[in-house]
């Protein structure tokens, strides 16, 4: 028998802290196919966010740094900007990009760094115990939402991929789920085309938004949480490519 | 059977995703915890194909999937979720 | 540029930065300092280097953090009010252990202020500003040349121990004109940057970090920068002191407020009165030990600041209750005159001013 599905080398053989059934799992395995199907292990740099994927650095075997709250695409344009030939690719969570990184997510895209964006969108804080995200869905309850995200009160779900759109600078924006092996196959072929466009130095951003399941905050079992996906969240997030 | 799986039983937290997501279903999870206390998925491969759609979702990498050389599955038009799946055993 | 050529302080540390080998610039509008950004968005393309206006100095120290991470030298400067939006970046670099120059041209505070000079931000710059115990080596120059040496020294004391650099301009040093030599001094060995996130190409993965979970790991990390931090402390102060020996009155001051103690000290001087002064030139390390001998001898240490007192607190625990400390200072953007100085160094020789 022929091996056709192994662990990639730049994912760690190692187990992570994710819960049972975290899309991180997942997407951190898609990123590492791709840079090693690219073969740029060893020209990439990665931004860890704060979040539950704080500790990438523990799973993914490129250099990696850890920074400030929200700040991977000005960390980014600091490193891109620096050093043109490398793969700088930042990994940010709904509160890191979409909260107290709004400003630094839309002006990369505005300047168009040239730099690629994997943005995990699972509508909720993980690792500070479930809070509302910018993205948490109409009616969510959560730990700062008792009685459900309500729009007059909280506002709407924050549909970042359709804003970075409308900027000249974005030259490549899909969102993309997790939901099942379809789709988890269609993630993978747009983080290819995110990173193969800075490979081939393209002029502007890519981001990549994928819809991930947070089995634990939204009190729902692994695979309840994947129908939650498919259900509810493309309702409000609705998949496909946006741009490029 | 054309295809097998191994599963890591010490990595799998028993999540459940490869489970519903295996087509011919025969993914199940294991009566006896792991080390960590996880209740690890499980299977005989008795009808794998090697389609690999435990593997591609397994968010913990524990599945390594193997095929048989000269074998092609073909799908039918019903989506992968159904049993309606061919294996063509071509000869070698 | 080795002649000597009339620059304003802004631009002056800007060139030096430059001469530095400064590879990056990132920086927002802010004044007084709005003079860097303009001259470092000329001057760096032109030398085939980085000059980004960011979005914020939130963004601005994120950038420094970024290609520093990746072992180039990089800088930013702003005044007051974003330097306090820099700290949570600036505790990173310290966390992370990352070179980094961070110029403030301190403006009147608190809050929006004003645009005058002041000194009221070297409790932020000496005391963290930012979360956690880290240190940062800060400078403060009384000229524009001093201003431009510190630059370079900077620079290379980043590189050294691994650590932000702050340089204290003020607004009447940044937009003061004064001829200055703008060449690269002396250039310490300093260790490679075999730790810089490159691609790990034919190696282990590097990681930039300040997040330390398991059990003690912190604390350990902890130790190692103040291991380090007790180092510059042994071996990295520099002040200037003049006419101490035989003086009553000693005069702490710095930046631009030792300019004016100077005139002050030179008229009392040929009035007779036996005044000295101490320039600290690096705030921290604070030149404790030269303060704490002065006070061997009884005298009055009468410190100036153009704040409400702030360096006053350590030149009080530098002199470790053997002298009396005095201060005289103006807040919100005031700047004394060597008038004023003068007036309250006779008062003290009368015995008329309280100690603190």
């Amino acid at each position: 028998m022929k091996t056709i599905f192994e662990r990639t080398p730049t994912l760690k053989d190692c187990t992570t802290h994710y819960c049972p059934g975290c899309g991180h799992g997942i997407a951190h395995r898609l990123v590492a196919e791709v840079i090693d199907e690219l073969d740029i292990r060893d020209r990439t740099i990665g931004i860890a966010p704060v979040g539950c994927a704080v500790l990438a650095y523990d799973y993914l075997d490129v250099d990696m740094v850890e920074v400030a709250h929200g700040r991977p695409p000005a960390v980014a344009t600091g490193m891109k900007r620096t050093n043109p030939d490398k793969i700088i690719f930042s990994y940010q969570g709904d509160g890191d990009l979409a909260s107290i990184g709004a400003a630094e997510i839309l002006h990369a895209g505005h300047r168009g760094e040239q730099i690629t964006v994997v943005f995990i969108n699972n509508a909720v804080y993980g690792m500070t115990g479930g809070q509302m995200a910018p993205t948490t869905m109409l009616d969510q309850v959560t730990a700062t939402t008792p009685h459900g995200r309500h729009s007059v009160e909280q506002g709407y779900p924050l549909q970042v991929s359709e804003l970075l759109a409308t900027l000249p600078g974005t030259i490549y924006i899909e969102r993309c789920s997790l939901h099942d092996p379809a789709h988890v196959r269609r993630s993978k072929k747009a983080l290819m085309h995110a990173f193969e466009l800075q490979v081939d130095a393209a002029e502007g951003m890519s981001l990549v938004e994928i819809l991930s399941p947070c089995p634990t905050y939204w009190r729902m079992s692994p695979v309840k949480a994947m129908e939650w996906i498919e259900n509810e969240m493309t309702k409000a997030f609705p998949l496909g490519r946006l741009k490029g | 059977m054309a295809g097998k799986v191994s599963i890591d039983s010490e990595r799998c937290k028993g999540c459940g995703l490869c489970v519903a997501v295996c087509p011919k279903q025969i993914i199940v999870i294991s009566k006896k915890s792991n080390k960590k206390g996880y209740f690890p998925a499980e299977t005989d491969n008795s009808e794998c194909t090697g389609c690999a759609a435990c593997a591609i979702i397994c968010p913990d990498a524990a599945i390594e999937v193997h095929r048989d050389e000269g074998t092609r599955i073909m799908e039918t038009a019903e989506s992968s979720k159904s049993n309606n799946t061919t294996m063509v055993q071509e000869k070698p | 540029m080795s002649e000597r050529v009339l620059m304003c302080g802004n631009e002056a540390l800007a060139e030096a930065a430059i001469i530095a080998g400064c590879d990056a610039y990132f920086g927002y509008p802010i004044t007084p300092q709005n003079e860097v950004p303009a001259y470092m968005a000329r001057r760096m393309p032109e030398e085939g280097r980085i000059f980004v206006q960011s979005e914020s100095e939130l963004a601005a120290i994120s950038m420094v953090f970024g290609a520093s991470a990746t072992g180039k030298r990089a800088m930013t400067s702003s005044s007051s009010p974003g330097i306090s939006l820099m700290q949570e970046g600036i505790s990173y670099l310290a966390g992370a252990e990352l070179p980094s120059v961070i110029v403030n041209v301190m403006r009147g505070g608190p809050g929006l202020g004003n645009i005058a000079p002041s000194q009221a931000d070297y409790f932020q710059a000496t005391r963290g500003g930012g979360h956690g115990d880290y240190r940062t080596i800060v400078l403060g120059p009384s000229s524009v040349q001093e201003l431009a040496d510190c630059m370079m020294l900077a620079f290379d004391l980043a590189d050294l121990y691994l650590m932000p650099v702050m340089v204290l301009a003020d607004g009447i040093l940044g937009q003061m004109m004064e001829p200055v030599v703008l060449e690269r001094k002396t250039s310490r060995e300093l260790p490679p940057k075999d730790w810089a996130l490159t691609g790990a190409k034919e190696r282990d993965q590097h990681i930039v970090r300040s997040l330390w979970l398991k059990e003690g790991a912190l604390e350990a990390h902890n130790n190692k920068l103040q291991a380090r931090y007790d180092q510059i402390q042994r071996d990295e102060v520099l002040c200037e002191q003049y006419e101490v020996d035989d003086a009553e009155i000693v005069v702490v001051a710095y930046g631009v407020a030792a300019r004016i103690v100077r005139g002050a000290v030179t008229r009392a001087r040929e009035e007779g009165i036996n005044v000295g002064w101490i320039r600290p030139v690096t705030l921290w390390p604070f030149p404790s030990k030269e303060i704490n001998k002065a006070a061997d001898e009884f005298r009055i240490f009468l410190t100036v600041e153009m704040s409400n007192g702030q360096m006053v607190e350590d030149v009080k625990l530098a002199v470790a209750g053997k002298a009396p400390v005095v201060f005289h200072g103006r807040p919100g953007g005031g700047v004394p005159t060597v008038d004023e100085i003068l007036e309250v160094i006779k008062q003290l020789t009368l015995g008329a001013k309280t100690p603190i």
